[in-house]
C-alpha cells in the first residue's frame, strides 16, 4: 500500500484526521499535538441547560470540525467540506473522491460502527475517519484512535454518515483540494503557531459569559458543591462519572486534552527556542495532573468510598485550582505571542 | 503524568485496541504511549452502563404492565430519547410520543411501522411478534 496511506493511531480523531490529510500530501511536520495546537483544540464549556445522556453537557475541547478548518486555514492550506442532504448524493461524491485518489475526512456516528465495542457505541456523532479507498465495494477506513485500519460495507459508512441527533453528520466530508504535494516552510509553520495560540488564549479568557473558558471550570466546580445536597448522592454519583468519562475517555490523550496542550507547547518552546513556552508547558502539564487527579476524587464518589460533603468541597477546590492555574498559564502565553507581533 | 505510569488497567476497549496517551519520558519530553485502560475510567464507564440498563429494565416493566407501547421499550434499549428517534423516522415528536400509548400502537399501520423498523434495525414482523 502507499506510505502515504500507511495507519496512523492519534490520541483524538480530529487530530488524527488532519495530521493524515496532511501526510497524504506530503506535508509532515504536522503531528498529532500541533495539528491540535493550532487548531485551537484545548477548550472547557458547560451548557447547563442541555443535558447529553442524561447528564450535564460538558466539553474539554472547541467545536467538532474546528481543528481540521483552522488548521487548515492558519497554514494557508485550500480544503472543501461538505454536506449532502440527499445519502446517494453523499456515497457518489465520497467515491468521485476516492476515484482521484484523495483521502477524505468524514464525520460519522458511533452508535452502528460495528468495529467499536459496543460499550463504546452511544449516540454520539461527533467523530471523524478516514476513508482512502474502496475496494470490491467495502471502504478502507483508517480510524486514528483504532490500533489497526479497518473496512466498512457501504450500507454501514452510510448509515454512520446519516447518523441522527445532536451533531447529526449529514453525510459531512472534507478533503484538501487539488493534486500534488505540497510544502510549509518554517516561517509559515511558526505563524501557524502563533495564531493557533492566539485564538486559543482569546477562547478560554475572554469569552464572554460565565459557562465557558476558564471562569467555566470554575462554574462546574461550584456546582459541584451544590450536587449532593440538590440532587442527592445517587444521582450527584452519576453527573460526575459523567464528567470523568468526556475528561478521561478515548479520544482526549488524557486530563481532558491538557498533556496534548502541553506536548504542543513544548514543540513550540523548540520551535521559537522559548524558556517561556517551556514554563507554559509545564503549567498545563501540571493541569492535566490536577484533572486526572479530580478523576480519582469523583471516582471515589461514585464508588462509594468518599461520599461526605467535605469529598463534594475537595473536588470542587481542584476545580478552582485548576481554572486559576490555566487562567495564568495563558496570560503567560498571551504575553508570549505579543511579542512576536 | 509519565509514560511510564500510564495506566495498564481494564477497559472496554480490551481486545479491539489500546488507546494513545502522551506522557513524559525520562527526559521530561512528552511523547505518545499506548495504555490498555484506567480503571478509574473503566468505572465511569460501567456505572453509565448500569444506568442505561436500569432504564431498559423500567421500561420493559412498563411494556408488561401495559403503560407504554413495546416501540417505547425499543427506544430506551437503543439507547434514544424521543428526539432522536423523531429524527429517525422523520416522525414529529409529538406523534412519536403518541405511539407510545398502548391503544394508539395498536393501530399503527404497516407503512408507519416500518419507518420504526428502520430506526431499530429490525422488520415490522419482529416488532409486532415482540414479547417481553
Amino acid at each position: 500500500m502507499d506510505s502515504k496511506f500507511e495507519h496512523i493511531q492519534s490520541a483524538h480523531c480530529e487530530n488524527g484526521v488532519v495530521v493524515k490529510l496532511l501526510k497524504s500530501r506530503g506535508i509532515t511536520q504536522i503531528n498529532e499535538p500541533m495539528a491540535f495546537g493550532i487548531g485551537s483544540g484545548l477548550f472547557y464549556i458547560h451548557i447547563p441547560f442541555l443535558q447529553l445522556n442524561n447528564a450535564p453537557a460538558l466539553s474539554f475541547r472547541t467545536m467538532p470540525g474546528r481543528i481540521f478548518k483552522q488548521t487548515c486555514n492558519f497554514l494557508d492550506i485550500d480544503y472543501s467540506t461538505r454536506r449532502f442532504r440527499r445519502p446517494e448524493k453523499a456515497a457518489a461524491y465520497l467515491d468521485s473522491l476516492l476515484e482521484k485518489g484523495v483521502a477524505v475526512g468524514c464525520q460519522v456516528g458511533v452508535f452502528n460502527l460495528s468495529y467499536l465495542p459496543v460499550e463504546y457505541r452511544f449516540h454520539f456523532n461527533a467523530h471523524n475517519i478516514i476513508v482512502f479507498g474502496k475496494e470490491e465495494g467495502s471502504y478502507l477506513i483508517s480510524d486514528t484512535t483504532m490500533e489497526a485500519s479497518t473496512r466498512l460495507d457501504e450500507a454501514e459508512l452510510l448509515k454512520a454518515r446519516y447518523a441522527r441527533g445532536l451533531y447529526a453528520p449529514k453525510g459531512h466530508l472534507y478533503y484538501i483540494k487539488g493534486s500534488g504535494d505540497l510544502a510549509i516552510g518554517e516561517d509559515e509553520l511558526r505563524r501557524a503557531v502563533l495564531k493557533g495560540i492566539k485564538r486559543n488564549v482569546r477562547d478560554m479568557l475572554y469569552i464572554p459569559g460565565n459557562i465557558a473558558g476558564v471562569k467555566g471550570i470554575k462554574y462546574t466546580g461550584n456546582k459541584i458543591r451544590k450536587w449532593r445536597d440538590e440532587l442527592g448522592l445517587r444521582k450527584a454519583g452519576r453527573y460526575l462519572g459523567h464528567i470523568v468519562r468526556m475528561q478521561e475517555e478515548i479520544g482526549t490523550g488524557g486530563g481532558g486534552f491538557r498533556f496534548l496542550y502541553a506536548a504542543f507547547l513544548q514543540q513550540a518552546a523548540e520551535l521559537f527556542d522559548n524558556e517561556q513556552l517551556v514554563r507554559a508547558s509545564e503549567e498545563f502539564s501540571h493541569a492535566g495532573d490536577l484533572w486526572r487527579g479530580s478523576a480519582v476524587k469523583m471516582a471515589g464518589v461514585f464508588k462509594g468510598r468518599a461520599t461526605e460533603q467535605s469529598d463534594f468541597n475537595e473536588i470542587s477546590e481542584l476545580f478552582y485550582e485548576i481554572s486559576d492555574l490555566e487562567k495564568g498559564a495563558f496570560r503567560r502565553l498571551s504575553k508570549i505571542v505579543k511579542g512576536y507581533v | 503524568m509519565k509514560l511510564e505510569e500510564l495506566p495498564q488497567e481494564r477497559s472496554a476497549l480490551n481486545g479491539y485496541t489500546r488507546e494513545l496517551c502522551y506522557g513524559k519520558d525520562e527526559e521530561g519530553k512528552f511523547r505518545p504511549g499506548l495504555s490498555s485502560g484506567w480503571e478509574v475510567k473503566a468505572a465511569a464507564l460501567d456505572l453509565a452502563w448500569d444506568d442505561v440498563n436500569e432504564r431498559i429494565e423500567e421500561a420493559a416493566e412498563l411494556v408488561k404492565r401495559g403503560k407504554k407501547s413495546p416501540l417505547y421499550y425499543l427506544m430506551i434499549k437503543n439507547l434514544m430519547d424521543s428526539s432522536i428517534l423523531s429524527s429517525y423516522t422523520g416522525l414529529w415528536r409529538i406523534r412519536v410520543k403518541r405511539h407510545f400509548k398502548p391503544s394508539v400502537y395498536k393501530r399503527l399501520s404497516d407503512r408507519v411501522l416500518a419507518r420504526y423498523a428502520e430506526a431499530f434495525n429490525m422488520s415490522v414482523e419482529e416488532i409486532r411478534g415482540m414479547e417481553l
